[in-house]
């Protein structure tokens, strides 16, 4: 199962809950196996901090919100430029926890990408580098299952960041609140695409639309996060009973 | 501060009570929300759970109910609640739940009251109970009312007290003496004693206000437990008393009563009851004066703030039969809000188009003439012009005002009229010669069909202009209508034309019909054919009323219909009317558009008796009608004219 595409695992892992009523998740082991290996003090705390039990009920676990802006898309080329982390629980959004970075660059920063995140070069030219604030952003995120919207972004950057500045890989389990989106909206029916539906927008701020909640400015990573934290609270009270397994929503 | 909490922080600086906050506050306040969705149905706050914040919306809206379950208020974004409990004991009174998708702020209770604590304005705000009722309270207190009116100016009688030995039988009978609902029971102390609720009467006898005693508690302590009327007041009376203070405001005394959820409040003048304060006393004044609505159509500047407020019209309507108006009180406000919408869109027009060309009246029919108009009836309108009018130069700028009013109407959910009975019409858009020969005609020449429609025209109430037109209108009708049998027996025919909806047997006919299934229309079926009936009465007494209870009135001094069937056919009037505007309510408050058709089967078994017996009442009358104003021969037709 570890060789097939991320798409049909998850699938398969849906199917086996519903089939079996249990879990299929490698990630518990994974971090345990990484927290024995990393030669790095922050990346050691990090995964030390309590292990994720994939059949926790979602309204029990600690959750934080994670966004990240980016100079591109690619992770190879881009970096990121900031980083926005609201903990929550399924309950509450406490936006005094909420903690924000600046973060300088690895690469010059092209025109293009300031028009969305608004971080012009003189912002980050006294930033610390990720190195310098990585151990605080692990800090926030230790004991706490991340959640993301769009998951490709915030983990690839994240691995790629790491393996850049820590020589290690950084790689946890994330709830994308996109996916949920994507599999409660974007499953059209033969007959819809027929008559030719188009799919509905998984974008962050269109997805809340269908939840009702009110309009942020977007491209900032700490707002973002703030939106991601809510959206997955309004989705989970719409599609997702709160004693849903984390398992079954972990990507 | 971060951005996502200016970003908070903006959004609560908008709205009371945070905006009247300072800076450092607000920041305060923004980095100390803490934040939770609630999807539309769920509860946010539930009955008797601790509460340690203020809840403030963010978006979405929701619904606070009493403990019984009655929808208390609506919140919108940038209300707040939950503060009158933090106030009080930290324990929910008053459930919450979402109807809407919203996005809740948190605010701990401890900032709360460093706030109430640091800012007047803050605290004014909570503890004169702000949310909605903000408009309410901010209007009456420059009108110098509500909040400010003492209490001891709704007392008109003083209380009925009787001794604590006294037998509930007697004390019975004092109450239909004296026509209360209540009455207070004194104990008799050995002097001295100077305890809270100890008073010296006016006969100087000392007397302790030991508890209370309503019709309600002799239903339910008395003749439902099944004990004899020689039982002493003392031992079923209601000892855990709340009183007010003479000097204290209405509006205090209104929420000691809602959050007691009682219906009697003793009124004490230092220690010495002067009355008893009934809910329905505060809520009779208070429909007279909370009429901000129309007040703040007044203060509108343009066609795009009357709509704004159109759409409070249907909340204002469902607190009104929720507060326990009558249909006689709810009918007359909306009818009132109705003319001010229009009186208002007139000046607006006024000063678009410029001043008048020659005076005009600008008249409203049907039931908002008749003072009985629910929520957004049909708009029903004509003008009269002077007698000067010359086609040629004034009627563009009487089109243009009565299409610019009709517009606005309908903008503000007044539907248009589906008969076309509007002043944009240019047959109802007359000089007054045109009208009086219009209402000749009907009266002189009667011919039912013709009246059939016209029936309408015979409500008309002044809205704008020149009163006297209206008034040439009404004593034209009032003096010709009752000397002309045939009219009188055309308006009876049309009059019988709908019937109410009761079949042998007493059973109700249900119509079926589109997809309403299996409804009665309380309008078409039993307000409006009552209506008709009683105008055809009130018209042979020549009576100017044109609110039916007033013409009932009118009726009742002559000797027209026989004993006790005027009360009769006012009660079933009365009921059917609440009836039906409970219904509008009711699908007001489930988010549906109001209809007129009710459900038996949603009825309660007496309530549908009660219906039964009214429908009945209308249909003798509705016999008696045809008996009363029969065809006259054709002979006495022709004496006639």
């Amino acid at each position: 199962m570890r060789d097939w595409p991320q798409r049909l695992q998850k699938h398969y892992r849906r199917w086996q809950w519903h089939r079996r009523g249990r879990l299929v998740s490698e990630w518990p082991a994974y971090l345990a196996d990484r927290h024995g290996q990393t030669r790095d003090d922050r990346l050691a705390h990090y995964f030390g901090a309590g292990t994720l039990d994939p059949q926790a009920p979602i309204s029990e676990v600690p959750l934080v919100a994670l966004d990240i802006e980016t100079t591109g898309l690619d992770p190879s080329r881009d970096s990121i430029v900031s980083i926005g982390v609201q903990p929550f629980t399924l309950g509450r959004i406490p936006v005094a926890k909420s903690r924000y970075w600046v973060v300088s660059p690895q690469r010059a920063l092209s025109s293009r990408s300031v028009v969305y995140h608004r971080l012009t070069h003189s912002d980050l030219a006294d930033a610390p580098r990720f190195d310098q604030i990585v151990g605080e952003v692990l800090e926030q995120l230790a004991g706490r299952l991340v959640v993301v919207h769009y998951t490709r972004i915030e983990r690839e950057f994240l691995d790629a960041a790491a393996r850049h500045y820590l020589k290690e890989p950084l790689l946890f389990p994330l709830i994308d609140t996109m996916a949920i989106e994507a599999w409660q909206h974007r499953r059209l029916t033969w007959f819809q695409r027929l008559i030719g539906r188009r799919p509905v927008s998984l974008r962050l701020h269109p997805s809340r639309e269908r939840y009702h909640l009110p309009p942020y400015q977007a491209h900032h990573a700490l707002i973002d996060a703030l939106a991601t934290a809510e959206l997955l609270q309004a989705q989970i009270a719409r599609h997702y009973a709160p004693d849903t397994p984390v398992g079954v929503l972990w990507e | 501060m971060d951005i996502e909490q200016l970003e908070i922080r903006q959004h609560m600086a908008q709205y009371a009570p945070f905006e009247y906050l300072e800076d450092e506050w607000l920041d305060q306040v923004a980095t100390r929300v803490e934040i939770s969705y609630f999807q539309a149905g769920t509860d946010i706050l539930a009955l008797d759970q601790e509460i340690n914040e203020l809840c403030y919306v963010r978006s979405g809206a929701v619904e606070v109910s009493r403990r019984s379950g009655q929808l208390f208020d609506r919140l919108v974004e940038g209300d707040i609640f939950g503060y009158s409990d933090i106030m009080r004991n930290r324990r929910v009174r008053f459930p919450v739940r979402a109807i809407e998708d919203t996005l809740i702020y948190f605010v701990p209770a401890e900032l709360f009251e460093s706030l109430r604590a640091e800012n007047d304005d803050f605290a004014d705000f909570v503890e004169t109970g702000g949310d909605r009722l903000k408009a309410t309270v901010d209007q009456q207190r420059n009108d110098n009312q509500m909040s400010s009116t003492r209490v001891r100016r709704l007392i008109r009688r003083k209380p009925t007290m009787v001794d604590i030995h006294t037998p509930v039988g007697e004390v019975a009978r004092r109450m239909r003496e004296d026509n209360v609902t209540s009455v207070l029971v004194l104990s008799e102390e050995e002097e001295g004693i100077n305890g809270p609720r100890h008073f010296t009467t006016q006969e100087g006898q000392v007397r302790r206000l030991a508890g209370l005693l309503t019709d309600r508690d002799c239903c339910v302590r008395v003749l439902a437990e099944g004990l004899s009327v020689d039982t002493p007041v003392g031992e079923v009376m209601s000892t855990s008393l709340m009183t007010a203070q003479s000097d204290a405001s209405i509006y205090e005394a209104m929420m000691t009563m809602l959050n007691h959820n009682i219906q009697h409040l003793p009124i004490l003048y230092r220690r010495r009851p002067i009355g008893v304060l009934q809910l329905s006393d505060v809520m009779r004044y208070e429909t007279r004066s909370s009429l901000y609505l129309v007040s703040s159509i007044f203060t509108q500047s343009g066609l795009a703030g009357l709509v704004r407020l159109s759409g409070d019209l249907p909340l204002a309507f469902a607190r009104l039969v929720d507060e326990g108006a009558d249909a006689q009180m709810i009918g007359r406000t909306m009818a009132t809000i109705c003319r001010s919408f229009i009186r208002k869109l007139l000046e607006l027009g006024e000063t678009e188009l410029g001043p008048p060309p020659i005076p005009y009246c600008f008249m409203v029919l049907g039931s908002c003439a008749r003072d009985e108009q629910t929520i957004f009836a049909d708009q029903d309108h004509a003008m009269i012009l002077d007698n000067s009018f010359v086609p040629e130069q004034h009627d563009a700028y009487f089109q243009s005002l009565a299409r610019f009013v009709s517009d606005g109407l309908a903008a503000c959910s007044y539907p248009l009229c589906k008969g076309d009975v509007m002043a944009t019409n240019q047959r109802w858009r007359q000089p007054l010669s045109v009208w009086q020969g219009y209402f000749r005609d009907w009266i002189e020449n009667p011919d039912p069909e013709a009246l059939l429609h016209s029936a309408i025209f015979f409500d008309l109430g002044y809205v704008h202009g020149e009163l006297d037109m209206v008034e040439a209108l009404q004593e034209l009708i009032s003096s010709l209508a009752p000397q002309n049998p045939f009219f009188l027996a055309a308006m009876a025919r049309n009059a019988l034309n709908r019937t109410p909806p009761l079949g042998l047997f007493r059973t109700f006919i249900l119509e079926k019909d589109g997809q309403h299934n299996d409804a009665i229309d309380l309008k078409r079926r039993g307000t409006a054919p009552l209506v008709d009936l009683v105008r055809v009465h009130a018209l042979a007494c020549g009576s100017a009323s044109h609110n039916t209870i007033d013409r009932l009135k009118d009726i009742a001094e002559t000797r027209l219909l026989p004993e006790g069937v005027n009360d009769r056919l006012r009660y079933a009037f009365e009921f059917i009317s609440m009836v039906r505007i409970r219904h509008q309510a009711l699908a007001i408050e489930s988010n549906e558009s109001p209809d007129n058709r009710l459900k038996p089967s949603n009825v309660e078994s007496h309530e549908r008796h009660n219906l039964k017996d009214a429908f009945e009442v209308l249909s003798h009358a509705q016999k008696f009608l045809k008996f009363r104003y029969p065809v006259p021969s054709s002979s006495s037709r022709k004496r006639g004219r």
